[in-house]
């Protein structure tokens, strides 16, 4: 059994969907995460605040430097996340599948190093 | 005195997918499988000439690859424990049942082919652990330097291991879609044999063979698929006309082909699969394109060609894949019943300006109107668009020919 991260990717300035569409995706969502639990895959999941909400520390240098805003400006940010268990990746994908269409983005599969 | 090298290069070709196939499977390391069929190889070139060839080769390499590769373990001491694991419950005598060997194989090109690879390392894949072939002819079949392939291969290997790209036959549920991705490398490896897109070479035989014998190697593996049966009757009836498709460094069409010069054998074979796979009653794509083929094979000359039936199946086709090539030809199918000023209707419709046959077609429905400058326009697009020696031949004598 491996771990894999499923993320979620939006697009910068992407428009908000309306609130009813947001509803249903949260119930999406949810009804996604019971199955993943039921079916004892479940690692962690979260989503998370807009990229704006995004400071950088860099201490890479000598002094530490907080920034305002993301380390790279990217046209796309992670949104949220998924952490499964899965036998490989034929079952991650077919989980990602699920978590993409309940979520109604696309969605990245990465393994974790083991 | 038998041809021992020929006769080893014959088994390397039969039984490397099978001796990698088997090791993978107990190993769980493509790299592993791969250095240890090849030492199993140069251990039978050492013995072979002297003690003979042995009467099952096959399962003398597999059980010399399997102690070569558990001899490595033990060398470099791996502390891995999934190759303890395999160590410990390797059984050294090779599988007397023919059918673990096959479904290994199977197992092994499902894998090559994953989606999750890219395409062009799908190919390369397939070429090496299921074809045999080493990188260097991989590299020269796709002319590109032997580095760039080798480093293509290495990353879409680590690429099987980091992301747990399983070793299996996909389940019934993804089974059609995950076949589609096997059929497609293979029909890629066929036709980048029958139309090089680029190089010296118009027709490179190797890649042609190599698609064939491993489209009979999915067959005899998968016999129940239509699909299959249609990809390889489809390669069959395509690969018989190969011998009348070029005449002195150039393209021949099929209306201009010397049928006398095709090979019937393949033609029989081929009607005869057709027939077999459309009986199932379950269309596909490969299929469809065969009984176009198969039509095309059936008529003594090109004038007796039965279009109204080619046409009706570029109808089905496009009925399933509504794509700009099924398009176009189906519009030159038309051509032969409703004319070429319909035809070419039809075709300046579809606007592929940056696909050499889109202009070759419009070439020939021009000049077939009389609209010479026009075509010879479209002949010199049509030269521009394609890199293929034959091709350009036969293009640039048409073009010569207009009035």
């Amino acid at each position: 059994m491996a771990q894999f991260l499923l993320s979620v990717h939006h697009g910068v300035g992407d428009p908000m969907p309306p609130e009813e569409e947001v509803q249903q995706m949260f119930a999406a969502v949810g009804a996604f995460n019971d199955k993943v639990r039921e079916a004892g895959k479940w690692v962690f999941a979260g989503g998370l605040e807009g990229i704006e909400s995004a400071t950088t520390v860099d201490a890479t240098g000598s002094e530490p430097v907080v920034v305002d805003g993301p380390f790279a400006e990217s046209k796309e940010y992670l949104g949220g996340f998924w952490v499964i268990e899965a036998a490989d990746l034929d079952e991650a994908l077919a989980w990602a599948r699920e978590g993409s269409a309940a979520c109604r983005g696309k969605v990245e599969v990465r393994p974790f190093q083991e | 005195m038998i041809d021992l090298e020929g006769a080893l290069t014959r088994i390397h070709r039969e039984e490397y997918a099978a001796v990698v196939a088997s090791l993978v499977r107990r190993f769980g390391d493509i790299d592993l499988a791969e250095d240890a069929a090849t030492e199993a190889l140069v251990a039978a070139l050492e013995h072979w000439p002297g003690g003979g060839i042995p009467p099952n080769p096959g399962g003398w390499l597999t059980t010399t690859a399997t102690r070569k590769a558990l001899d490595r373990i033990r060398r470099e001491s791996r502390r891995d424990a999934k190759h303890q694991q395999a160590a410990m419950i390797i059984d050294p005598t090779p599988s007397a049942d023919p059918g673990v060997v096959d479904d290994d194989r199977l197992r092994l090109l499902f894998t090559c082919c994953h989606p999750a690879l890219a395409p062009e390392a799908r190919v390369a894949l397939t070429l090496k652990l299921i074809g045999g072939l080493t990188v260097e002819e991989i590299a020269a079949a796709f002319l590109v330097p032997t580095t760039t392939m080798a480093q293509r291969i290495t990353r879409a290997k680590r690429k099987i291991a980091a992301a747990h790209i399983p070793y299996r036959v996909p389940q019934a549920a993804d089974l059609p879609a995950r076949l589609d991705g096997v059929l497609s490398v293979l029909y890629l490896v066929f036709n980048e044999g029958y139309l090089s897109s680029s190089g010296t070479e118009p027709i490179r035989e190797d890649l042609c063979l190599e698609a064939v014998r491993l489209a009979r190697l999915l067959r005899s593996l998968l016999t129940t698929e239509p699909e299959v049966t249609g990809l390889l009757a489809l390669m069959l009836l395509t690969e018989a006309r190969r011998p009348a498709r070029l005449a002195g460094g150039e393209l021949v069409t099929l209306a201009e082909q010397d049928r006398g010069r095709w090979d019937r054998g393949l033609i029989e074979e081929g009607h005869a699969l057709v027939r077999e796979c459309l009986a199932i009653n379950r269309p596909g794509h490969y299929q469809l394109l065969a009984a176009i083929n198969a039509v095309h094979t059936d008529a003594p000359t090109a004038s007796d060609t039965d279009w109204g039936q080619i046409a009706a199946l570029y109808d089905q086709l496009h009925a399933l894949a509504p794509t700009p090539v099924v398009a176009l030809n189906r519009a030159v199918a038309r051509a032969e019943l409703d004319g070429p000023l319909v035809a070419l209707a039809a075709v300046d419709r579809l606007a592929m300006t940056r696909y050499h046959a889109w202009h070759a077609t419009r070439a020939d429905l021009l000049r077939r109107l009389g609209r010479s400058g026009e075509a010879a326009a479209a002949y010199d697009e049509a030269i521009a668009a394609t890199d293929n020696p034959a091709e350009r031949a036969y293009l640039t004598r048409r073009r010569g020919q207009l009035g």
